[in-house]
C-alpha cells in the first residue's frame, strides 16, 4: 500500500467511523448479545444465569408460541399475495396513459407515508362493529341475502381478516416499485407482440410478467420479511381492546396474537429477556427459511421463464 | 464559510471535518444542564404519566414542594408508557430518581430488583416501617408491601364501586334512588335495563356488560368470594366460586345472543371519551373507579347518576370493593435516593388542620385536585367538607372496608394478567367454557409460577414466605 493510499484508507475510516462504531455499538453487539442471552435466564436487571438449551425446550412445549406462529403465517400467506397482486394492479393502472396520472399515483402512494400509529387509529373506526364506514357499505350489499356484516377486529374470526384488509392501505411503497419496473419493459416487445396478434390480456401475462419477475421476487420477499414482523397496527388494535397496560394479548381472545407481540410482552413485562431472545433467533430462523423457500422458487421460475 | 474552506490545503480538510463532527458529537453528549450557574440545589427527576387535565395536582405538589425547602427541585417529565421505559432506563443505569408507576408493578419489579427499599429512610428519619404504614388505609398499606419490604409512596389512591345512570332507571321503572343491593337484584335490572330494536332485533341498552371497561376483570372472581392466589400456589381454577363467576360472565353472552352482545358492544368507544358506553346511555350501570366523576363532568355534563357500594354477591358481605393506586418508587441506581425520599414522603403527607384550599398540601392537594380520595386514615377539615367529588364518602368507606381487594402480590402479576384476560375473553365471547377456559390458564400459570420460583433460586433471592414456610 502506497502512503498516499494508506493516507486515503485512514481518511475513509476516519468519516466512516461513525457508522461503524453505530454498526458495532448498535447492531453487531446486541445481536451476539442477543445469542447468548438465549441460553440464560435473564430479566434485564440481574446477572444473566447460564440455562443452555433450556429456553428452546421450553419453546417447543409453549402453547403460545405455536398460536402465536400460527397467526402469523396466517396473516403472512394472506397479506402478502393479495397485497403483491393489488399493488402490482395498481402499479399497471397508474401506467396507463390517461391524464392527471400523477395526481392518481400521489393519491395512491399517500397513504404509505401515513404514521402507522395514526391509520391504526384511523382503521380502529373503519372497522367499528356498529358506526364503521367498512359496515356502513356492507350492510345494504348483503341485507337481501339475510346476512349482516360481521364486528371484524371484535370477532376473533374477522381479527386477522380485517388487519390483512388493512395492510392493503401500505401497498404504496410496493406500488411504486412494480411502477418503476414496468417503465423498464421496452416498448418494442409490446409492438412486436401487438402485431403478433396479442390482446392486452396476453400481452400482460407474456411480456410484462416475466419482465416483471425479478420485481416481484423483491416485492415478495421484502412484504414476507414485513408480514413475519407485524406489530405496530395489532399491538395498538389490541391495546385499545385491552387498555390496562400489563401487555397487549391480541385481543379479542388471542385472536391477533403475532410472533413479534408475544416477543415483546415477554421481554418487557414479564422481563423474560432470554426467552425472548430465544423466541427472536426462532423469529430469523422462520424468516430466512422462508427467504430460502422464497428465493429458490423465483431462481427456477425465473430461469423457466427466460 | 464555504469560501474559507475552498482555501484550505486539500490535506487538513478531511482532518477540519473529523474535528469539527468529534466537537458536534461532544456538545450533543454533554448532559442537559441541570442548574443554573450558580444554583446548588439538588435536582430531582420525577417520571410519571400524568397529562391533560390531570396533570395540574401533581404540578401544584411539584411546586408546593420546590417552594417548601430550599434544597430540592423536583423536575416533573410527563412520561408515557412509564412501567416499560422505567425498566429500560434503570437497566441502562440512568434512570429517574422518582417514577410514578402502579401499584400491580411492585411485585414484579421488586423481584425484578429494579426498585429502591424505602424502610431504610424509614428508619432513618426516626420512625418504624410499621408505624409510617399505619397513616394508610389497610388495603393501601398492604400494595405498597412485598417480600417484607415496603418499595413505594401513593401519589393518588382509587376504589371502584357501582355507577349506575338514573335517567334509564326511571325509563326502565326502577327507583333511581335505589341500586340493586343484591346479585340476585343486580342480575334482574340487567334484564330490565335491556332494549332491543323492535324492527331488527338488536340490542341497543343493556344494563351491564362485564367487559366494560374491562381493566381489571378477575374482580368478578373476588366478588364471588374467590382468590386468586393463596401465597404459595395459583387458586385460579381450583376454587370453584372463580367458576362461579365465570359462569355468571357467560351468562351475559348466553342469555342475551353472543353475535348479538358482540355487535352491540363493537360501538363502544373508550372510557374516557365522550363515546364511552356509560356516557351514551348504551350501558347502564358500570363498575368505576373515584376518578369517574371527574371525567363525568369532562364528557357528559349534566348525566344524572347514582354511585354505591358493590351489590352483595356473598351472603353477608355488603362492602366489597376494589382498590388500587398509583404510586411512586425510587428506582434502583437513582441519582439521588435521599432526595427522591423527601419528595415521597412530602407527597405522603398532609396537613391536617388545613381550613382552605392554599393550606392542603402534599397528598390532599393532589387528590383534591383529581377527585379522588386519601389514602390516609385522617383527614384535613378542608379536604373532608369541601370536596369535589359528591361520592367521595362511597369511596372512603369502600377503602376502609375489611372486604377491599387489591391485585394479588404475585411476582408473574403481567403474565397472570394477560393469561386472565385471555380465558376471560373466550368464556364472553362463547369460544370455551369456563372450565375449559380457567384450566387452561390455570396450567400455564402454573408453570410460569414454577419458572419464577425457580429463577428467584437461581439469582440467589429471598422466596415468597409461604413457599419457605411450606418446605
Amino acid at each position: 500500500m502506497t502512503p498516499r493510499e494508506r493516507k486515503n484508507l485512514f481518511a475513509g475510516l476516519g468519516f466512516t467511523s461513525l457508522w461503524i462504531v453505530g454498526l458495532v455499538a448498535f447492531t453487531a453487539y446486541p445481536v451476539v448479545a442477543s445469542l447468548y442471552f438465549s441460553f440464560c435466564d435473564y430479566s434485564i436487571l440481574k446477572a444473566p444465569v447460564w440455562t443452555g438449551l433450556e429456553n428452546y425446550r421450553q419453546l417447543v412445549h409453549d402453547e403460545l408460541f405455536w398460536k402465536s406462529l400460527r397467526n402469523t403465517l396466517f396473516y403472512a400467506g394472506l397479506a402478502v399475495p393479495l397485497g403483491t397482486v393489488v399493488s402490482l394492479a395498481l402499479a399497471v393502472l397508474l401506467n396507463q396513459d390517461v391524464r392527471g396520472r400523477t395526481i392518481f399515483r400521489t393519491f395512491f402512494y399517500l397513504p404509505s407515508i401515513v404514521p402507522v400509529v395514526a391509520s391504526s387509529m384511523l382503521w380502529l373506526w373503519i372497522f367499528n362493529g356498529q358506526y364503521g364506514l367498512l359496515n356502513a357499505a356492507l350492510q345494504p350489499l348483503l341485507a337481501p341475502f339475510g346476512l349482516a356484516p360481521p364486528a371484524w377486529l371484535a370477532d376473533p374470526n374477522w381479527a386477522k381478516p380485517a388487519l390483512v384488509i388493512m395492510s392493503l392501505w401500505g401497498t404504496g411503497n410496493a406500488m411504486v416499485i412494480f411502477l418503476a419496473g414496468l417503465q423498464n419493459v421496452p416498448k418494442e416487445l409490446y409492438e412486436a407482440a401487438a402485431i403478433d396478434g396479442a390482446t392486452g390480456w396476453r400481452r400482460f401475462w407474456h411480456v410484462t410478467l416475466p419482465l416483471l419477475a425479478p420485481v416481484i421476487y423483491f416485492n415478495v420477499i421484502i412484504s414476507l420479511i414485513g408480514a413475519l414482523q407485524v406489530f405496530t397496527q395489532a399491538f395498538i388494535m389490541s391495546e385499545a381492546a385491552n387498555g390496562n397496560g400489563n401487555g397487549s394479548d391480541g385481543n379479542p381472545a388471542r385472536a391477533t396474537l403475532f410472533y413479534t407481540i408475544y416477543l415483546f410482552s415477554t421481554a418487557f413485562y414479564d422481563l423474560r429477556m432470554g426467552y425472548a431472545s430465544a423466541m427472536a433467533y426462532v423469529l430469523f430462523v422462520v424468516i430466512a427459511a422462508l427467504t430460502w423457500m422464497a428465493t429458490r422458487l423465483a431462481r427456477e421460475r425465473i430461469g423457466q421463464l427466460e | 464559510m464555504g469560501r474559507v474552506l475552498s482555501r484550505l490545503p486539500s490535506k487538513f480538510r478531511p482532518r477540519l471535518g473529523a474535528v469539527g463532527l468529534i466537537a458536534l458529537l461532544v456538545a450533543a453528549a454533554r448532559p442537559a444542564a441541570g442548574a443554573a450557574p450558580g444554583e446548588h440545589r439538588i435536582h430531582v427527576t420525577y417520571w410519571d404519566k400524568w397529562i391533560g387535565f390531570e396533570v395540574r395536582g401533581i404540578l401544584e405538589v411539584v411546586d408546593g414542594f420546590n417552594r417548601s425547602q430550599d434544597r430540592i427541585v423536583v423536575d416533573y417529565l410527563p412520561t408515557s408508557q412509564i412501567d416499560r421505559k422505567m425498566i429500560v432506563a434503570t437497566a441502562g443505569g440512568d434512570p429517574p430518581d422518582v417514577a410514578g408507576l402502579w401499584a400491580y408493578n411492585i411485585p414484579g419489579y421488586a423481584d425484578a430488583e429494579a426498585l429502591t427499599p424505602l424502610d431504610g429512610f424509614i428508619r432513618r428519619d426516626g420512625g418504624t416501617v410499621a408505624l409510617w404504614l399505619a397513616r394508610y388505609y389497610p388495603i393501601y398499606e398492604e400494595m405498597i408491601q412485598h417480600g417484607g419490604h415496603v418499595y413505594a409512596g401513593i401519589t393518588t389512591p382509587a376504589t371502584m364501586a357501582l355507577f349506575w345512570n338514573k335517567t334509564l332507571f326511571r325509563e326502565a321503572g326502577l327507583d333511581p334512588d335505589r341500586p340493586p343491593r343484591t346479585l340476585a337484584e343486580f342480575n334482574d335490572y340487567c334484564r330490565r335495563l335491556t332494549k332491543r330494536d323492535p324492527r331488527t332485533g338488536a340490542i341497543t341498552q343493556m344494563g351491564f356488560l362485564p367487559q366494560e371497561p374491562g381493566w381489571w376483570p378477575w374482580v368478578f372472581c373476588r366478588w364471588f368470594g374467590g382468590r386468586l392466589f393463596d401465597g404459595r400456589q395459583i387458586t385460579l381454577a381450583t376454587d370453584p366460586r372463580n367458576l362461579e363467576a365465570m359462569r355468571w360472565i357467560e351468562g351475559f353472552s348466553k342469555d342475551n345472543g353472543g353475535e348479538a352482545v358482540k355487535i352491540f358492544a363493537s360501538g363502544f368507544g373508550a372510557w374516557g371519551s365522550p363515546t364511552a358506553p356509560f356516557f351514551t346511555g348504551k350501558l347502564a350501570m358500570v363498575f368505576q373507579g373515584v376518578w369517574y366523576p371527574n371525567y363525568i363532568r369532562q364528557y357528559k355534563p349534566g348525566l344524572d347518576y347514582g354511585v354505591g357500594p358493590w351489590p352483595e354477591a356473598v351472603p353477608g358481605v355488603t362492602d366489597f370493593a376494589m382498590a388500587e393506586a398509583d404510586i411512586m418508587v425510587i428506582p434502583r441506581g437513582a441519582r439521588h435516593p435521599e432526595a427522591a425520599w423527601e419528595f415521597i414522603k412530602y407527597v405522603n403527607s398532609c396537613n391536617l388542620r388545613a381550613r382552605s384550599y392554599d393550606e392542603m398540601t402534599g397528598m390532599e392537594r393532589v387528590c383534591f385536585y383529581q377527585e379522588k380520595l386519601s389514602p390516609l386514615r385522617e383527614w384535613s377539615p378542608y379536604f373532608e367538607q369541601h370536596h369535589p367529588n359528591p361520592a367521595i364518602k362511597v369511596f372512603r368507606a369502600l377503602a376502609a372496608s375489611a372486604h377491599c381487594v387489591a391485585t394479588p402480590d404475585i411476582g408473574i402479576y403481567a403474565e397472570y394478567y394477560r393469561e386472565f384476560i385471555a380465558a376471560f375473553e373466550r368464556v364472553r365471547l362463547l369460544e370455551a367454557s369456563p372450565e375449559e377456559a380457567l384450566n387452561f390458564a390455570q396450567k400455564r400459570l402454573d408453570e410460569s409460577w414454577a419458572r419464577y420460583v425457580q429463577s428467584l433460586q437461581r439469582h440467589g433471592q429471598a422466596l415468597p414466605v409461604a413457599i419457605t414456610n411450606s418446605r
